[in-house]
């Protein structure tokens, strides 16, 4: 059931991946907040082959005027793929994925920051795909995330974004691009680990029950992960990296 | 750092005793929870977060410096390094009898001009209202604009002004401290206030360790 028809060897006698991962490992996460002196805030994230630049302006004036809240700030995310970010040139202007993308983005850091503090204002998130592998809309989110921390805008908690999925029958962590074209499920997951809620779910694919709920452990699993090294990058910026002294 | 003091990112639990949650801070079900980066502290019966990033938030009374950007025929409209712009009235600076027609606001304040006031009136409905009939305050005719965050501009005045005071004598320069992060150095010796911006630099970079005003007379090259 689903996939594309492939004789790539996705998952081994062994429980080895094509990329020579376990069925529960996810691929080499880094991220560096602070890496724009222009933004207010920013972070650049490397998730496996990804790579990923997010900057945050604000809470700052809004225009157009008309978009303001007398009640509220509001919060406005951009999620932009570069040309060069994949095989084939993609065109720069937006389109209709980056900008499902750029929605379910703002829907999944909006439950974590608190913007009823500044009025009339707006929190300006821009999200620029260096280089695409699979997976890209969690690890913008994750980089998103730490921008915000990094700009200073109060939130109730941190986002961490992990996808996990279902390839040959088996229920994985962190799908990468290949997978994610011949595999049968994709489920990408946004999570506040210290609040234990959930703030993004998708679902490309088809699963049973047990599958569903395995599947969502092991993406929360992923997501616990993505926060231990988000949290890293921030004390290393602030703190120089020394958790408690 | 004592145990009462945590380096904490936003969602970090500090306490789950019966405290206020105070700056920075939100309760969730019993735990006390940080909202941003920065360091936790627990004094008397409230739990705050001294935060280390951060736009500046406009509060009634603080002294802020701001840069006159545009005016209208009956105000003035300052950058204080906030998302809000400040609004000076030109009655404020005229007095009692400014008349819109027969007073030019530009022969007071230029654009660029910069500006210490303090903040008369702030609200979620408002701009933030400023005002300059104090003493100290008014146009700043001379030194040099040096930004830093607005979070750690208590370190930099320091326990009951003594940093600020230890600057100003060990490079013989008069510093004027807005609340909101911009801070003008005015020093006739061009080595002073050199000095006392790398100072300020200093303060910026390492707020959040112990034993600050130390190392910083220790830089400046001055005796204890």
């Amino acid at each position: 059931m689903g996939g594309r028809a492939t004789d790539m060897v996705l998952l081994d006698e062994n429980g080895i991946r094509c990329d020579g991962r376990r069925i529960d490992e996810p691929r080499s996460i880094s991220i560096k907040a602070g890496v724009l002196k222009n933004a207010d805030g920013s972070a650049y994230i490397e998730f496996g082959d990804n790579k990923i630049l997010a900057g945050v302006y604000g809470p700052r004036d809004i225009h157009p005027k008309h978009m303001s809240d007398a009640d509220t700030g509001i919060l406005r995310c951009r999620y932009h793929m570069e040309p060069f970010s994949v095989t084939e040139r993609k065109n720069p202007a937006p389109s209709r994925r980056e900008i499902e993308i750029s929605k379910v983005i703002k829907e999944a850091l909006a439950p974590a920051v608190m913007l009823e503090r500044f009025p009339r204002t707006v929190v300006d998130v821009y999200i620029e795909i260096l280089q695409a592998d699979g997976g890209s809309r969690c690890a913008a989110l994750d980089a998103a995330s730490v921008a915000l921390a990094d700009a200073g805008i109060p939130m109730r908690d941190m986002v961490s974004a992990c996808a996990a999925g279902k390839v040959a029958d088996t229920i994985v962590l962190d799908i990468n691009n290949e997978e994610d074209q011949a595999g049968q499920a994709d489920m990408p997951i946004g999570y506040m680990p210290n609040l234990n809620r959930i703030t993004l779910l998708q679902l490309d694919g088809v699963m049973s029950l047990d599958e569903y709920k395995q599947c969502i452990e092991t993406g929360i699993r992923g997501c616990k992960l993505v926060y231990e090294i988000q949290k890293k990058a921030l004390m290393e910026k602030y703190f120089d990296g020394e958790a408690e002294r | 750092m004592s145990d009462r003091r945590k380096r904490v990112i936003p969602g970090d639990v500090i306490t789950s005793g019966s405290y206020r949650p105070d700056q920075n801070t939100v309760l969730d079900g019993r735990l006390i929870v940080s909202t941003a980066v920065g360091v936790s502290e627990i004094v008397d019966d409230a739990v705050r977060v001294i935060p280390l990033t951060g736009k500046y938030m406009p509060r009634i009374d603080d002294m802020v410096v701001g840069k006159v950007t545009s005016h209208t025929s009956l105000a003035w409209e300052l950058d204080i390094n906030s998302c809000y712009v400040g609004f000076l009235p030109a009655t404020d600076v005229f007095g009692r009898d400014f008349s819109a027609r027969s007073d030019e606001l530009a022969s007071r304040l230029k654009r660029g001009d910069l500006v210490a006031a303090r903040i008369a009136n702030s609200d979620r409905s408002r701009d933030p209202l400023l005002t300059i009939t104090d003493r100290d305050l008014g146009k700043i005719d001379s030194g040099e604009l040096v930004e830093m965050s607005a979070s750690k501009v208590p370190r930099l005045i320091g326990k009951r002004g003594t940093m600020i005071q230890m600057i100003e004598t060990q490079t013989d320069s008069l510093i004027t401290v807005g609340q909101n992060g911009w801070v003008v150095v005015s020093c006739e010796d061009p080595n002073g206030l050199l000095k006392a911006k790398e100072a300020i630099a200093m303060v910026d970079r390492l707020a959040h360790t112990s034993n600050l005003t130390d190392r910083v007379r220790e830089m400046l090259g001055g005796r204890s």
